[in-house]
């Protein structure tokens, strides 16, 4: 199976590719720090018994004034910056794959009946992913978050926090997995072995998710990756006007949402670091998504 | 019973907008257990349509306006979706002219092969295997263990037609509908696909119509043959009666267009002018503005499909009938050229 995998051309062009593997690499190290950061965090800025009000805004290592048990400095509360923003990361992260697993999960159904069904039904589906589609996510997450917030209250919000940002992101975004899916589906529903599958009597679900979804997974590999980009920078928005992760558990966004106060203080680094991260992330994702895209248009081969 | 297959009277019609169009008129033929087939014309003739509407696969607007299906003694019009697709592929079964195309590029055969027999079926995965593996051993693929976990990419074109045949053996049909098989492939590799059709259809007695445009492929592999022309049985009995003493004009006309047939060196003959679109079917028969031996009555009377005498073929044909006098036999001839026609309404 490794072998085989080694063997590939996938394989064998994203080592030729010195962007792919680069951004590979750092997406690589970004996700273990994130998810590893219990292990590998220096400190744990979830233990308020471990946080010091008299470390706040301690500058990074370089500076004077710097303390060396902060290597990135430290937040107004005295949270280890570097701690905090591999546990946003990890925030991120999580919300940012959540979200995009709901928005292909109900766009690939939705966009894969429209397409083979066809007619009214098609017509209706399609419309409402319009309408969907017209509303800006931030406007459809600022209106359930502040229900959100209205109905249940800030304690109950802050618990919640993560797996309702991954609904309302996911929620947000369907329509574009629906449209490609659909686009795809109504290009291979006329080709000859759906004919034949029909004719080897095989029931319309199972051509629709067996023989159809196989054909049209390509684009959707691609756009993946950039709504997964899209999602956290979504999310990073959604934190930074402060209808997104809470202060006490931030996210990347939280984390530039709290910092972006304290700039005119001169306490920059807490602002500017997270930003840098988020930057990383994104960038690196994007990049290795255009390479994904690359490699699966055979049009870029010939020539 | 040795019926397999009883058609009578099938019409087939097309809605469009401002009218409908007749592709299959008033079709009827019928399949004993075992035997072949051939059904013959050309391009537009409704062959595939009567392909498809044996197992009620008529793609939109397309319709079965009239007349009945038997299989095996069944009614097949009227029965509800999911009866159908039982009787699809367990019993009838499709093998379509381009390989390329009927396979999925991104499953492995194994795969599709063992989908088909979970639909049919709850077969475990491995004894649908073992079945899969049977089926291509019998179409002569080799080693087919290993060839089970390969993509369609991986096979020539003659081998995925033997795939595809495999695919459709594996429920152990009583009849195979043909669709042009060996159109795609090199005439080599047509011959051992033929080949391997009758030596098929022989072993497991399945029955076989084959649907084709080549006189030469329907006379080695069919017992009995029918003609089409503008969605009409023009002529039909034993192949070799309709090959060696065709009835109909127009059979004559195909018998005579086949190459081996005129010495070398002389020039190829074809039958003149083009096959009527569906909207503008002329009167009487058909057939009348292409014929060299029309007269009056051609133009005004349909004829019916009659037995010919001293043969064992029928024929639509108002010479056989004799309601065409004699004197009048090619009066009308070639007098004008058939009207241009708009382009091809159906392939």
């Amino acid at each position: 199976m490794l072998k085989k995998f080694l063997d590939s051309f996938f394989f064998y062009s994203f080592i030729r590719d010195p962007v792919a593997v680069g951004s590979f690499l750092i997406l690589a190290i970004l996700f273990i720090a994130g998810f590893g950061a219990p292990v590998v965090a220096p400190h744990n800025p979830y233990d308020t018994t471990t946080i010091d009000i008299m470390d706040s805004e301690l500058p990074p290592f370089w500076t004077s004034g710097s303390d060396d048990r902060f290597i990135l400095g430290t937040d107004s509360q005295g949270r280890d910056m570097l701690s905090t923003m591999l546990y946003g990361m990890r925030v991120s992260i999580l919300i940012g794959l959540g979200a995009v697993a709901l928005q292909a999960l109900l766009g690939i159904t939705i966009g894969l009946i429209a397409g083979y069904k066809g007619g009214r039904f098609e017509a209706f589906l399609m419309r409402i992913a319009d309408v969907q589609l017209s509303f800006s996510t931030y406007m459809v997450a600022i209106f359930f978050g502040a229900l959100f917030q209205a109905a249940f209250g800030m304690g109950l919000y802050e618990d919640f926090a993560i797996p309702m940002l991954i609904i309302i992101i996911g929620f947000a975004e369907w329509p574009q997995y629906a449209r490609t899916v659909r686009a795809s589906v109504l290009g291979e529903k006329k080709k000859e072995y759906v004919e034949a599958a029909r004719i080897i009597g095989l029931p319309s679900t199972r051509i629709m998710w067996r023989q159809i979804l196989p054909n049209t997974l390509t684009p959707v590999l691609v756009i993946s990756t950039v709504q997964v980009a899209n999602a956290i920078m979504s999310e990073a928005a959604l934190s930074f006007i402060g209808l997104g992760m809470p202060v006490t558990r931030p996210s990347l966004g939280s984390l530039i949402k709290v910092g972006f106060d304290y700039i005119f203080s001169g306490s920059w680094w807490i602002t500017l670091f997270p930003g840098i991260a988020l930057v990383i992330l994104i960038l690196s994702i994007n990049l290795l998504g255009d390479w994904l895209r690359d490699f699966l248009n055979p049009k870029l081969y010939k020539g | 019973m040795d019926r397999l297959l009883d058609v009578k009277n099938l019409t087939v019609k097309f809605a469009l907008r401002r009218a409908s169009l007749t592709a299959v008129n008033n079709v009827s033929f019928s399949l004993k257990k075992s035997e072949r087939m051939g059904l013959v014309g050309e391009s537009g003739a409704g062959k595939s349509v009567t392909g498809f509407s044996l197992i009620n696969l008529i793609s939109k607007p397309g319709y079965i306006d009239s007349g009945s299906i038997f299989f095996e003694g069944r009614k097949l019009i009227g029965l509800s979706d999911e009866e159908m697709r039982h009787i699809r592929g367990n019993h009838i079964t499709m093998i379509f002219q381009d390989p390329m195309m009927t396979l999925n590029p991104v499953l492995t055969i194994g795969t599709q092969m063992v989908e088909t027999l979970k639909a049919h079926g709850n077969d475990s995965t491995s004894k649908a295997e073992a079945t899969a593996i049977d089926k291509l051993r019998q179409v002569q693929i080799p080693s087919p263990e290993k060839r089970l976990k390969q993509y369609p990419h991986e096979f020539s074109g003659g081998m995925r037609q033997r795939i595809v045949i495999a695919i459709a053996l594996l429920t152990d049909p009583a009849l195979i509908i043909a669709d042009e098989p060996t159109t795609a492939l090199d005439v080599t590799i047509q011959a051992e696909i033929m080949d391997l059709l009758i030596t098929l259809c022989d072993s497991s007695r399945m029955g076989l119509l084959l649907i084709t445009h080549d006189l030469g492929v329907v006379s080695e592999v069919t017992e009995k043959m029918a003609v089409m022309y503008a969605g009409k049985i023009v002529e039909s009995g034993p192949t070799r009666s309709v090959i060696n003493q065709p009835s109909h004009p127009y059979t004559r006309g195909l018998v005579k267009a086949i190459p081996g047939n005129i010495p070398p060196g002389d020039p190829l003959y074809q039958i003149p002018g083009m096959m009527p679109t569906l909207t503008d079917i002329p009167a009487g028969c058909s057939f009348h503005p292409r014929c060299a031996y029309a007269g009056k009555v051609c133009t005004t009377e349909t004829p019916e499909l009659i037995s010919v005498t001293n043969k064992q073929s029928e024929a639509a044909c108002h010479m056989i009938s004799g309601r065409l006098p004699e004197s009048d036999i090619g009066s009308l001839a070639l007098h004008r050229e058939p009207k241009p026609h708009s382009g091809e309404l159906m392939a």
